[in-house]
């Protein structure tokens, strides 16, 4: 195979062998510590504009199967790993990770130290990266240098759906409607969404607060995402106009809207958190959850209002990782509750969800 | 207004916290419960420590850091039986028991003192996981019930206590079935049938192996993958999967005998989550409180193994397949994996800690409440003990057969297995390796299930067989047969291309060693060496840190991988490395592993940066905080030069290395003496020529002619002719070895002529033209003395004598300490012998010397008795951890003092023998036999035991019960005994009997012993030893239960009546009967019933070790 190198913005050299499509690709170079869940992880539209590099040294080893797609497409920039594995074995594999890559467009690199690579992103932070093949790495640092920066724009439009539409690949009676607000949904939300028998209508990220209680909905989601939230003042003021008039879920990118929302601000993380197995402490229970996780940016507290309590935290470095709001129907967590990857401890947040939604319909039916 | 709160915080009441715990520890070394209890026992300890609470620990075996008075508070070495243990209560007044950290001996006990009432009458709570989910983990019918009650998937099965119900099962589960009895060690008395007749006699055994007589018959899931998940549960309800593993071999074998990978490889993240989910479910449904062990069966791959696949989008199906509701083997390699605590955060749990209290100790800067993340791979393999038993069956099925384990890791799963295979130490067996019958077989290897699978499917693919043909025959998935193939392809490279430094790197990354690559390349490994120097193809060092790299870590546990980034640089200032012992096998135990330990600390006491050096992830050598820094890595040559070369730093001489300390490790470290040596680097105690003079027969002949040291006679020959003419000057018997092995290995003792010759022809096919040594055959009592010596003095802690003479490997002995049928006159013999041989040896540190005492010869000298040297070891031997429990001499401390340079005197300690303390010990073997069908257990020069226990008590009748109870040799009186005694035994046998006959045992005998009992008046039935020739045979009252104690005495090993003898031996190990082979155990036996029945078991005291020592009263 052919060589190639990531080019790091501080000039950090790693050499490999190109896999997947020959080009040239970069963006933020962020790592993950989950051991399984590559297919999840490429196609979760969270991870937009990165360089994902993972922890795991071997990748591909049961292939890229037709089941376990989180959008339509690869959204990474570019892929690294210590190795890619030519001979998966799954029987449901059909076809290999290197393949996909390859049909999708986007390099790869394998042989990498991916060790030192995550020593390097976890020490310095995460920095911008190239992904190159046909260059020298001084050529490559200097294009580098050229090109915007993550977080200079925002990607939710280019991830988000362009039409409205509902999942629902069988039909039968459905008990609630939920409007998901598509900031970069992944697929497993919609099947969760379904599994507990809700029609999911998948709205484009800037659909108006009206727009979506005009479609008169049990309960709005708030899907995950990438990017900055600060860059997001459309969704904000989305999420301000839903709160209070409909039951409201937040995930991730979801959560740090909502979290805007109620007048906090994010910042962003040394080098973020991403893998499956970060704890969360549920501050309600008491109860630690393992959680999968991918944000590089999170909910700083001080600016929430006096109504907003925070309803878990992470157990390692303290930062927010779910509100709650004192008299709305308003839920939010910063980790992934539909895993995919990732443990599935926090599934009962959807159906806290869906009981926050039983209950609203109650009440109004009361009123 | 719609309101909406979350569940309010439930505030749990926390159990109050002890403060005072027993800990009850696991035994000898059996197999199925190795050294993991040993680490687990001493990481409960070290939590009971940090939480300031009093441990109390006892355990039968001495050769454990749990037992050190440093680990636990207070230390019992007594037998683990109830009412020694309620004599402890009764005297500690614990109020806490923990009862999951010592395997299923310590489980089983405490659920026998909660059953008799003991611990409710001396309030003790028993902590942790409560009994009722012990109970309804162990009890097939109640875990069944409860799988079924959460909606997981059990195979179908039905519970047997009776021929006539498991008829019945078969019909409807039908075969192959798999039979579990209940409440086992390791599977024993279980099987896969595959046939009615297989069916009918497995489950016979399995009901008889069973406490409750009864076992699980079961839809077999043969060639099903098998996964496990390690998870723990806290008081709070948090629960946590510390790692996955995946078995290479599929499901059928059982998984203490599977080679293991972690994580888990072939699973999708769909895949994982659901098994994952399902062991929380499990765990929490049983409402363990500390760490559990869930095994399942998921679909493979429909290809290979036919099911009916699971339709798009649905995931395969599963079944749970068992759970160990404690500390298990599995969770010692999870923790070793992953470096995650397993046992010491269970401890802490049972306390009433929740995960999220309990500090990581990695990172220091997070909680136990998360998941490990591994950016490495695992694998495991089992070292099996078929080495010494060549002729015991090697097929693997459900009944464990390993003595204990090796783990690798590295960056790529090539690299972990090839060096988890350097580190079994089979003869320096690589990958390569291949059976020279493979070859005159016509393409036919052994495929099924053995120890040796992994070498015929290497050397199937190496011939080019299919991979999707042999994933259908072996059930091994396609992923791990392709990365063989990967390993094939490089050594066709290795063979084909020129050694360029692009190749050499890549065989590196995939694990050859330089042996290897020398091989194929056709150079000397030590070219291949230099090329890597030439080329700068070095290993870089990589740490086991919990986190992937995600947090910084504090751990100092490495890895070696050929990658860019070495994180493991050079330790500042004072450094010494100690080569541990690698894995438990027959020979090798866990005294070796005590004496690393040891030595570790040693040389932190002293100031010393201690570094570490073992494969074995059960031990306490390996966990991360024994040492200053531990390398887990296969201790060959090149893993160790390696690790010196990079503690030396770049571009240092080999001289400038750190010291290496080899005689702890056994003879694996020992081994490594003349190669450090070559090297040119540094060797601290004994030097490699002090060893070589040892080990070489030849040179110690003559070293100890020249210091006048009496030897038994002998020579070496090399023909059959030789042989004879020596043996008849020798005068029969004689002991006859190869000189190529070392040790007891294939040494045998014989009585005639036409034995002589069938063993020298023999040995001398296998022998390559080397010599065969015959020496005189001195059926004297045995003495073992290790000794202490600083190269001008010698410290002798203790002198052991052997209950059984010599032609016992000292292994395999009884052993008193101190000598007391010695006379005066003997014990400065050995005294004198002792010191003249360690300071003319200059030995530095600890040496063994063994010793036979003969009746003079001397016509001068009547009634007076000859020492003879036997064999005199450089090194810390097996009876180290003994002798210094009972001496109270830190041996190994002591030793390592004198390799820093600190004399004996200026340590405080005289020359000579130490005084002998006013206590007795008696040292009994352990055994595994009834787990290794096919091995003939009578008692010979070559080794067959795996643990020890230690009898410890004020006089010799209470030690040897307290001895014989721990290793099960314990007669009950009543009963029968069957008698099978060879002719040149029987005189000495006859007071023994008449012992017997005076307890009240009925006595059976076989044909010629029972014509002598009848002629001397005695009741005796006899029964047949021809098994052909009617019944009641041999086999029959055995099996009938008439026999509750079998002697046997074997003429020897080429004769018919061994033979013979091999069914009765047999049939009695199955049936978990004590069988005497030496007339000297069976009279020790006969003496300890003879004194429980005068009284004296109850007079034996329960003290914590330290109290005989100072020989108070109890």
């Amino acid at each position: 195979m052919a060589d190639a190198l990531l080019v790091l913005e501080d000039g950090t050299v790693f050499r490999g062998e190109a896999i997947g499509a020959a080009a040239r690709a970069h963006g933020e170079v962020v790592f993950s510590t989950s051991m399984t869940g590559y297919q999840e992880a490429l196609t979760d539209p969270s991870f937009a504009e990165q360089v994902l590099v993972m922890t795991y040294p071997l990748q591909g080893n049961y292939g890229i199967n037709d089941d376990d797609y989180e959008s339509r497409r690869i959204q990474v920039r570019a892929f690294v790993v210590r190795e890619e594995c030519e001979a998966p074995s799954h029987w449901r594999a059909r076809r290999t990770l290197h393949q996909y890559l390859e049909e999708q467009g986007v390099p790869g690199l394998a042989g990498v130290d991916t060790r030192a690579l995550t020593r390097k992103l976890r020490n310095a932070g995460v920095m911008m990266g190239t992904v190159t093949h046909d260059e020298t790495a001084a050529q490559a640092l200097a294009r580098l240098r050229d090109l915007p920066r993550y977080g200079s724009t925002d990607l939710v439009p280019w991830v988000s759906t362009r039409h409205q539409y509902t999942y629902d690949d069988r039909s039968r009676e459905r008990a609630r409607r939920i409007v998901v607000l598509d900031l970069g949904v992944k697929y497993n939300i919609l099947r969760v969404l379904d599994r507990l028998g809700c029609e999911a209508t998948v709205a484009p990220c800037h659909t108006s607060a009206e727009d979506i209680l005009g479609m008169r909905p049990d309960g709005v989601l708030l899907s995950p995402g990438p990017g900055d939230p600060a860059l997001l003042d459309y969704a904000v003021a989305t999420a301000r106009g839903l709160i209070g008039k409909a039951p409201i879920m937040g995930i991730c990118l979801g959560h740090q809207v909502i979290g805007e929302a109620f007048g906090a601000k994010s910042f962003k993380l040394k080098f973020g958190h991403r893998g499956a197995n970060h704890p969360v402490r549920d501050e309600a229970t008491g109860r630690v959850y393992i959680t999968a996780q991918n944000h590089g940016y999170a909910v700083d507290h001080a600016g929430l209002g006096s109504d907003v309590e925070v309803s878990h935290r992470n157990v390692n470095d303290g930062t927010v990782e779910g509100l709650w709001h004192r008299r709305e129907p308003v839920m939010t967590i910063q980790y992934h509750s539909e895993a995919s990857p990732g443990p599935l401890d926090s599934m009962y947040l959807f159906e806290r969800f869906m009981t926050m939604v039983d209950e609203a319909r109650v009440n109004a039916a009361r009123a | 207004m719609i309101n909406w709160t979350p569940d309010q915080r439930t505030a749990r009441e926390r159990p109050p916290k002890p403060s005072k715990v027993l800990i009850i520890g696991s035994g000898p070394i059996v197999i199925g419960q190795a050294a993991e209890f040993d680490y687990a026992g001493t990481q409960a300890c070290k939590a009971m420590r940090e939480e300031g609470i009093t441990s109390v620990l006892v355990n039968s075996n001495p050769a454990t850091i749990m037992t050190d008075e440093d680990v636990a508070d207070v230390v019992y070495i007594e037998p683990i039986a109830v009412d020694v243990i309620e004599r402890i209560i009764a005297r500690e007044r614990p109020d806490g028991l923990l009862p999951t950290l010592g395997g299923q001996t310590g489980l089983n006990m405490a659920v026998a003192l909660h059953e008799a009432g003991i611990l409710d009458k001396y309030h003790v709570r028993l902590l942790g996981t409560p009994l009722e989910a012990i109970r309804k983990a162990e009890d097939r019918e109640l875990f069944r019930q409860m799988l079924d009650d959460i909606g997981e998937p059990t195979p179908p099965s039905t519970i047997v206590e009776t021929m006539d119900e498991a008829a019945a099962a078969v019909e409807e589960i039908g075969l192959p079935a798999v039979i579990r009895p209940a409440y086992t060690l390791g599977g024993t008395g279980g099987g896969i049938a595959h046939t009615r007749e297989e069916y009918e006699r497995i489950v016979a055994s399995g009901l008889a192996a069973s406490p409750i007589t009864q076992v699980l018959v079961e839809k077999s899931l043969l060639g099903w993958k098998e996964v496990e998940y390690e998870v723990m549960r806290d008081g709070a309800g948090n629960v946590i999967t510390v790692c996955n593993m995946e078995n290479f071999d599929a499901m059928g074998v059982h998984t203490g005998d599977s080679i293991v990978v972690a994580p888990s490889q072939t699973l999708s993240d769909k895949e994982y989550q659901m098994l994952r989910t399902a062991s929380l479910k499990i765990i929490s449904a049983l409402g363990i409180e500390g760490g559990c062990n869930v095994q399942l069966a998921l679909a493979p791959n429909p290809q290979t193994t036919p099911w009916d696949a699971a339709p798009a989008g649905t995931l395969p199906p599963y079944y749970v397949i068992e759970v160990n509701p404690r500390v298990s083997r599995s969770s010692a390699l999870a923790s070793k994996a992953t470096g995650y605590p397993i046992a010491r955060v269970a401890a802490k749990i049972a306390i009433g800690r929740t995960l999220d209290e309990i500090p990581n100790a990695v990172t220091q800067k997070t909680s136990a409440a998360f998941e490990p993340a591994l950016d490495y791979v695992v694998v495991k393999i089992p070292r099996w003990p078929f080495d010494k038993f060549p002729f015991g069956d090697r097929a693997l099925g459900t009944q464990m057969k390993a003595t204990g384990e090796v783990m690798a890791i590295d960056r790529t799963f090539e690299g972990a297995l090839q060096k988890a295979v350097r580190s079994l130490e089979i003869g320096g067996r690589s990958l390569l390796w291949e059976d020279p019958a493979w070859k005159d077989s016509h393409g036919e290897r052994p495929l099924h299930a053995t120890d040796e699978r992994l070498w015929t499917l290497m050397a199937t693919i190496r011939r080019g067989g299919n991979l999707l043909a042999l994933s259908r025959k072996t059930g091994v998935d396609m992923w791990f047969l392709e990365k063989l193939e990967n390993i094939v392809a490089m050594e066709r490279r290795l063979l084909a291309e020129d050694l360029a430094p692009d190749l050499l790197r890549r065989a590196k990354r995939m694990g050859f060693s330089d042996k290897q690559v020398a091989t194929l390349s056709d150079r000397l490994p030590e070219q291949v060496r230099a090329l890597r120097d030439e080329w700068d193809i070095r290993p870089v060092y990589k740490m086991v840190d919990t986190c992937a790299a995600e947090f910084e870590a504090a751990t100092p546990y490495f890895y070696s991988t050929y990658e860019e980034e070495n994180e493991a640089l050079p330790t500042p200032g004072q450094k010494a490395l100690v080569i541990g012992s690698g894995p438990i096998r027959i020979g090798q135990g866990i005294e070796f592993d005590y004496c690393s330990v040891h030595a570790a600390r040693a040389l932190d006491a002293a100031g010393y940066t201690s570094i570490m050096a073992n494969s074995n992830p059960e031990t306490v050598s390996t966990d991360f905080d024994t040492s200053d820094r531990l390398y887990f890595e296969p201790l060959d040559e090149e893993g160790v030069r390696d690790i010196l070369e990079n503690e030396a730093g770049d571009d240092a001489a080999p001289a400038d290395a750190p010291p290496s300390i080899v005689q702890f490790g056994g003879q694996t470290a020992i081994n490594m003496a003349g190669a450090l040596h070559n090297a040119a680097m540094p060797i601290i105690g004994s030097s490699s020529e002090t060893i070589d003079l040892a080990e070489d027969r030849r040179r110690f002949e003559a070293f100890l002619s020249g210091l006048g040291i009496p030897q038994p006679p002998g020579a070496a020959v090399l023909r059959v002719e030789d042989a004879i003419h020596t043996a008849e000057a020798l005068g029969y018997p004689v002991l006859v070895r190869p000189s190529y092995v070392l040790g007891g290995r294939a040494m045998e003792i014989v009585q005639n002529p036409s034995e002589l010759a069938r063993f020298v022809q023999h040995a001398a096919e296998a022998s390559d033209g080397k010599p065969i040594l015959i020496d005189k055959y001195l059926e004297g009592k045995e003495v073992e003395v290790d000794a202490i010596c600083d190269g001008e003095r010698v410290l002798i802690p203790g002198i052991m004598e052997h209950i059984e003479r010599a032609g016992v490997h000292s292994g395999d002995s009884m052993a008193v300490y101190p000598g007391i049928h010695l006379t005066e006159q003997e014990v400065a013999d050995i005294v004198e012998y002792t010191v003249r041989i360690g300071l003319a040896m200059d030995v530095r540190g600890l040496m063994n010397v063994q010793y036979v005492i003969m009746p003079s010869d001397d016509a001068a000298r009547a009634g007076a008795s000859d020492v003879y040297v036997l064999e005199v070891n450089p090194r810390g031997s097996r009876t180290v951890p003994f002798l210094s429990k009972v001496t109270g001499v830190p041996m190994v401390q002591v030793a390592v003092n004198i390799m820093l340079g600190i004399s004996l005197r200026d340590q405080g300690y005289e020359a000579g023998l130490w005084p002998r303390q006013d206590l007795v010990a008696v040292k009994a073997p352990g055994f595994s036999m009834s787990k290794l069908i096919g091995v003939d257990t009578y008692l010979g020069p070559e080794m067959k035991s795996t643990g020890e226990v230690m009898g410890i008590d004020t006089t010799f009748p209470a030690a040897l019960v307290k001895a014989l109870m721990s290793a099960d040799l314990a007669l009950k009186p009543g009963g029968g005994v069957l008698l099978s005694i060879a002719d040149r035994h029987k005189t000495q046998m006859l007071p023994v009997i008449r012992h017997l006959h005076e307890a009240g045992f009925r006595l059976y005998a076989t044909e010629g012993t029972a014509e002598m009992l009848k002629a001397l008046g005695l009741p005796v039935e006899q029964v047949t030893k021809r098994l052909h020739e009617g019944h009641p045979n041999v086999v029959d009252v055995i099996n009938d239960g008439s026999v509750t104690c079998v002697i046997n005495t074997p003429e020897g090993r080429f004769t018919g009546t061994l033979r013979d003898g091999f069914y009765i031996r047999r049939a009695a190990t199955e049936k978990r009967v004590p069988c005497f082979t030496s007339v000297d155990t069976a009279r020790a036996a006969v003496d300890a019933l003879i004194a429980t029945l005068q009284g004296a078991a109850a007079a034996y005291n329960v003290r914590p070790l330290p109290q005989y020592r100072a020989g108070s009263a109890g």
